[in-house]
């Protein structure tokens, strides 16, 4: 399998503070790969590095065979027609209704009639069951519809990978299992994504691959079947909820 | 970062946002539904507090002007010197500093918000510039709607003026307004007209730039206003200075 992202010994720093030290692995064409780990390792990081919101201190990221971590301006507006990032919060203008959200994207990136961009937008709202909320604004939307107003205008543009900030929070459990079919049908359609997430169940059920960030490095990366089997000091430890250097009684 | 450090880099930021708006404005899409709905924000809806403020001064103006020179019999001066303070000074200057107030704080608040929302960065995500969205609509907006609230300034102030001259120092309406434009040569008024271009600059991209330095969270949505109307009425007030010394050194 070709892979369409690649990372190599990316590193980012806020200021003193180091983040990601030397983060490197590969998404493959078609695949979901999960990416696990402690609050603040650097997850949104590695996926704001990949859109271009952060800027790497060193370290390579390829696209389709590309190297972006350095493009700026209108060549990064290339990457991001065809890398759609999902914000955590959603991050829907609020501006705009429900319906110009869905259609902000096509009517940027595209020459399409209004008449177009209407059936399109019809069709994301009826494939995400949000018909009769286009004309509602997304502070009236309970968190879950966002979640999916947001999702839905990340892949109106049909793009080659998408990258989920924690999908699955704060939704209740109907809502997960929705979320969790709704990015495994849009996989089937071929298209790669990785999900940001400490919802290891979501993980298990919908990656190909998990790999888990701990330290600002990837320590482990497999399969969800061998994760579960694992015995990866770091992988068991998470999945616990312990500390490195903590003993599983002080926790509480 | 003290008081000096953060000068310098808002007069920095300042330069380095205006140099991406003369990048951004050679490259397509331009916005002009959003550059419409911009003027009708700071414009039309401007107009009733530079109404309410423009009338008051120009009453203000004409009586105190009239009952002072009434001591040594040349309150008929007062159209003159009404005429004069408007067009070079009051109108251009008050007009500013209201405006920082209304449309600054207003244009930082939205951006910061959208900033701590991440809207900004969902912008740039979908691949669209927040320059060319966000911030040019706005300065040309206000590089539109300001000087125009200051020709409405004058206009207002001139026309409460001759009222006040007429009820209180009994000075005839068209001999007040004759003397008004008999006064003001062209020259007196491009002096202040001209200012309103560099006061909507100063006004915009300072918003703009504390808008989009919000990275912390809502409370500095709320330091960030504040400091937007401040650095914005001492660019005024100080800018003020200057362009009057430079007009007037080039006439």
């Amino acid at each position: 399998m070709e892979s369409i992202i690649e990372i190599k010994k990316l590193y980012v720093s806020f200021k003193e503070k180091k983040i990601l030290k030397g983060v490197t692995f590969s998404l493959y064409e078609g695949e979901c790969l999960g990416l696990i780990g402690g609050s603040g390792e650097g997850k949104s990081t590695i996926l704001r590095s990949i859109v271009g919101l952060e800027n790497p201190t060193s370290g390579q990221i390829f696209f389709e065979g590309k190297s972006i971590a350095h493009l700026d301006g209108d060549d990064y507006t290339e990457v991001r027609k065809k890398v759609s990032y999902v914000f955590q919060g959603g991050a829907l203008f609020d501006s705009m209704i429900v319906y110009d959200n869905l259609a902000f994207p096509l009517r940027e990136h595209t020459d399409w009639s209004e008449k177009k961009i209407k059936e399109n937008v019809s069709n994301e709202l009826k494939a995400f069951e949000l018909e009769g909320s286009e004309s509602t604004y997304p502070m009236e939307l309970s968190g879950g519809m966002q979640k999916r107003v947001a999702i839905a205008r990340a892949i109106i543009t049909k793009p080659k990978v998408i990258l989920y900030d924690e999908p699955t929070t704060g939704l209740d459990p109907y809502k997960k299992r929705n979320m969790q079919n709704t990015i495994m049908k849009l996989q089937k359609r071929g298209t790669s994504s990785i999900i940001v997430t400490h919802d290891i169940p979501t993980a298990l059920r919908v990656c190909d691959r998990i790999a888990l960030l701990m330290g600002g490095k990837i320590q482990a990366v497999d399969t969800p079947q061998n994760f579960k089997k694992s015995h990866n000091i770091f992988l068991s430890n998470f999945i616990k909820g312990i500390k490195k250097g903590e003993n599983h009684e002080s926790t509480y | 970062m003290n008081g000096f450090t953060q000068i310098i880099h808002f007069l920095g930021g300042i330069v380095l946002l205006l140099r991406d708006i003369l990048l951004e404005l050679r490259t397509k899409p331009f916005y002009f539904n959003i550059l419409l709905r911009q003027i009708y924000e700071i414009g039309w809806k401007s107009l009733p507090i530079v109404f309410v403020t423009s009338a008051c001064a120009g009453m203000v103006l004409t009586l105190q002007f009239g009952l002072t020179l009434e001591k040594f019999g040349g309150k008929i001066y007062s159209p003159k010197m009404l005429s004069l303070s408007i067009f070079r000074e009051f109108s251009p200057v008050f007009t500013g500093l209201i405006l920082a107030g209304r449309v600054g704080a207003g244009i930082t608040a939205e951006i910061g918000a959208m900033k701590v929302t991440q809207q900004i960065d969902a912008l740039l995500a979908l691949g669209t510039s927040p320059i060319k969205r966000i911030v040019i609509p706005r300065y040309l907006g206000g590089l539109i709607a300001i000087p125009l609230l200051c020709l409405f300034s004058c206009f207002i102030c001139i026309l409460f003026g001759t009222v006040v001259g007429y009820f209180e120092l009994n000075i005839d309406m068209l001999y007040f307004v004759h003397k008004v434009f008999e006064t003001s040569k062209l020259h007196d008024f491009f002096s202040g007209y001209i200012k309103t271009y560099f006061f909507a600059t100063f006004i915009i991209l300072t918003a703009c730039y504390f808008g989009l330095k919000v990275s912390k969270g809502t409370y500095e949505v709320g330091n960030a206003t504040t400091n937007s109307v401040v650095f914005s009425s001492v660019l005024i007030v100080l800018g003020d200075y200057l362009l009057t010394k430079f007009y007037w050194m080039m006439v």
